[in-house]
């Protein structure tokens, strides 16, 4: 059993990977924009940015992929699959997280800076593109790092709708043999080697980039 | 209500579903077990933090170690993942006479319970040492060196400050165990997730079902933050300043 749970393990992270790299990638652009307009001066783009991410944070996940489940194949008026019901749900729900730590990234540039880019004369736009988000990035890495663990984790509730991933395999496989207690003890070790993984490689990302602000 | 017309989507829709007779029932005894899994599964979890918290700074080893194991351990792997564990996996290794007690006695909430508890005992553990490490050394010195002692600083100054600086993250990771509630309803435990769902599979009005489930939980997460929000600055120490803490997942 063990042996068709290691066989399984590859095609089925790669499900998991699957989900959570187009997620997270597509969650950051939404965030990117989500964080600017929550900053940005002109109430009627930084009150609808604001609304969406205090209605995305008060709602649990399972509402959301349970909204997009429906949604999405009403709207489109025909069958979807749950791989695409489920990304559009992750991407919706990352977004507003990604747009608080993008916000938070934002703030956290010297105000100097952007003093600097007006006194030279750049738009906002250009400012923003071509001094403050570079820098904010930078400083954003490891928060996006973590939010990317969580994302990993989060995955797992995609198995609600029946997309196949770690989770839903070890369901499936439970269902066939019969040994819950070592299929889910399996699992849970196979989502801890990747997790802790990713924070290592995390810490290790924080240190190589301001060995001066980690702190002991 | 045929608002169908303005999407082209063939949708009625029918808000009556929300109080007719056994449906607002449902509704209501969803939000109350949210409410018990919840409630019950803070004070556990809460518990478990400081419990786990204490004993990583104890200077045993082995202790240690096996405090730094659990958080680990416990908070890297999904929380579904965990309450098929203790819902499937776990009553296997219990002693029969106890395993049909609890079957007799609704194994779904606690199952929930426990993994609920011990997944955010590990967030909670983790959120309090960091609170309480970025408090600076040299309180407890000025404390030490005022003439009080060991047990008056901790109690007069330490703990007051400690306990405000854990507030946010703590409330953040409290409005988390109450959203992750709704990770029951996998298990099967009939919470506010259920209930909608057990709406939607009735009457097919899913949009009415899942906008209820949604206002309530927007309305939970919102008070309790609103009055976290109060209460923190009310206890406010003026000057004390609480250093950014590193974001924990």
């Amino acid at each position: 059993m063990l042996l068709q749970g290691l066989l399984g393990i590859g095609i089925f992270a790669g499900g998991t990977l699957r989900l959570a790299i187009p997620a997270i990638l597509g969650g950051f652009c939404l965030g990117v924009i989500l964080g600017l307009a929550r900053l940005a001066r002109r109430p009627w783009i930084h009150y609808p940015a604001a609304i969406y991410i205090e209605f995305i944070r008060g709602i649990p996940l399972v509402m959301v992929i349970f909204w997009f489940w429906f949604l999405v194949p009403v709207f489109l008026r025909r069958p979807v699959p749950e791989y695409w019901v489920a990304l559009t749900a992750f991407v919706v729900f990352e977004g507003a997280y990604i747009g608080e730590i993008v916000r938070a990234g934002i703030q956290s540039v010297a105000r100097g800076q952007v003093d600097a880019a007006t006194a030279t004369g750049l738009g906002y736009l250009q400012m923003m593109w071509s001094v403050v988000l570079p820098q904010a990035i930078r400083n954003m890495i490891p928060s996006l790092v973590t939010q990317f663990i969580v994302l990993f984790k989060d995955t797992s509730l995609a198995s609600i709708i029946g997309m196949m991933d770690l989770t839903k395999a070890a369901q499936t496989v439970t269902a066939r043999e019969l040994r819950p207690f070592e299929m889910y003890i399996f699992i849970a070790v196979v989502y801890w080697i990747f997790t802790y993984s990713m924070s290592r490689f995390s810490q290790w990302l924080e240190i190589r980039m301001s060995p001066e602000k980690v702190a002991s | 209500m045929l608002l169908s017309g303005f999407f082209g989507i063939p949708y009625e829709f029918r808000w009556s579903v929300l109080w007719e007779a056994p449906h607002y029932t449902w509704i209501i005894d969803g939000l109350w077990m949210t409410l018990k899994i919840s409630a019950l599964s803070w004070i556990f979890a809460v518990l478990l933090g400081i419990i786990f918290e204490a004993l990583r700074t104890v200077p045993f080893r082995p202790l240690r170690a096996l405090a730094t194991a659990y958080v680990e351990f416990f908070r890297n792997v999904p929380l579904l993942v965990w309450l098929f564990f203790w819902y499937f996996g776990a009553p296997e290794v219990l002693p029969e006479p106890i395993r049909q007690w609890f079957i007799h006695h609704g194994m779904e909430f606690w199952s929930a319970v426990a993994g609920i508890s011990v997944y955010h005992g590990a967030r909670f553990s983790e959120v309090i040492r960091a609170g309480i490490q970025s408090i600076p050394k040299t309180q407890l010195e000025a404390g030490l060196s005022s003439g009080l002692s060991v047990s008056q600083t901790y109690r007069l100054i330490v703990i007051p400050i400690a306990l405000r600086l854990i507030v946010p993250p703590v409330t953040n990771e409290s409005l988390n165990l109450l959203k992750n509630s709704s990770l029951a309803m996998t298990i099967g435990v009939a919470e506010l997730t259920f209930a909608t769902r057990q709406i939607e599979t009735y009457t097919a009005k899913a949009f009415e079902a899942f906008t209820a489930g949604t206002l309530i939980y927007l309305a939970l997460c919102l008070s309790i933050a609103y009055i976290m929000n109060r209460v923190e600055r009310k206890f406010a120490i003026p000057g004390l300043i609480a250093r950014a803490e590193r974001a924990e997942h």
